[in-house]
């Protein structure tokens, strides 16, 4: 297997949707292969810093005035 | 029939389903719940589209309303927080139509035609590099990598790998084929990997730390 082929099925690999054969063959080249693996082990890192971490924080009181933009519609409405 | 007894044997109810009736029997305290349940994912979503934080407020109630107004036309074949995602993505879409007076905005735009390349001098990342960092450091960081993406692999990447959505949820929502979902998804997040290794790379000889100020 070459990196290309290796990079080509890389999401399949970190979102789990590969066939036990196809990750045996991925696995094999990822012995072989420093460059990939720091690419899988570090674009895994990625995805999980960016799901832990909040980077926009909810304005304070944003939910208030929601509310009432709710409420005052659904006197009118409901 | 086997098909559909499977389906309806293996699918249990979203716990939405019993509030979106609730909001329709005109429990409007069902719907609040609703709102605290996704407000920090839409205002995300709305954030990361229109780049700006007044623009994401007004997207964020916006959208809440129009899901409201707009409830009697959920048709339940999706889930409602898949629908709610699609209201957001579409008002903030709209909101930076606005913005730029008319020049067209859609999520293809910036989109590269040349396959991403990856570079061949890797350098690996230190452990749990993030502890370099403060969390104010740390979440520019991301804030300003995430922002250089090109819009249409930034709402690909928010919506499938930070929001949770399922690849044909996200194909779904942008109205885009499976396949550009994919696409999109591998060339975002090689690009913010690669724009992460500045700040997270293994310093040489170290192994570890990065000097902090």
């Amino acid at each position: 297997m070459k990196c290309s082929e290796f990079l080509a099925l890389l999401d399949d690999l970190i979102d789990d949707s590969v066939t036990p054969e196809m990750r045996a063959e991925l696995q094999t080249h990822l012995r072989k292969c420093g460059h990939c693996e720091v690419i899988l082990n570090t674009t895994r890192k990625t995805i999980e810093i960016y799901r832990s971490h909040e980077i926009y924080d909810l304005p304070a009181g944003l939910r208030d005035r929601l509310h009432a933009a709710i409420m005052a519609r659904c006197k009118k409405g409901c | 029939m086997s098909t559909i007894q499977l389906i309806a044997g293996e699918l249990e109810p979203h716990p939405d389903v019993a509030l979106v009736a609730r909001v329709r029997g005109g429990d409007v305290s069902a719907y609040d719940t609703l709102v605290r349940k996704y407000e920090r994912q839409i205002f995300r979503i709305a954030q990361h589209i229109t780049q700006n934080r007044e623009d994401a407020e007004d997207v964020m109630q916006d959208a809440f309303l129009k899901a409201y107004e707009k409830l009697d036309q959920f048709q339940g074949n999706s889930k409602f927080y898949t629908w709610l995602v699609r209201i957001a993505v579409n008002e903030s879409l709209m909101r930076l139509r606005k913005r730029r007076t008319g020049k067209m905005v859609s999520i293809d735009e910036d989109i590269e035609t040349e396959e991403g390349s990856v570079q061949r001098d890797l350098a690996d990342w230190a452990p749990d590099p993030e502890q370099n960092f403060n969390q104010a450091e740390l979440a520019e960081i991301l804030r300003k990598t995430i922002q250089g993406l090109p819009q249409g692999f930034r709402i690909v990447f928010v919506l499938r790998d930070v929001e949770g959505l399922s690849t044909e949820e996200t194909a779904e929502t942008l109205g885009l084929s499976i396949p550009a979902v994919k696409s999109r998804l591998l060339r975002a997040r090689l690009q913010l990997r690669e724009r992460l290794s500045r700040y997270f790379h293994r310093k040489k000889g170290s192994g570890e730390t990065r000097n902090k100020q």
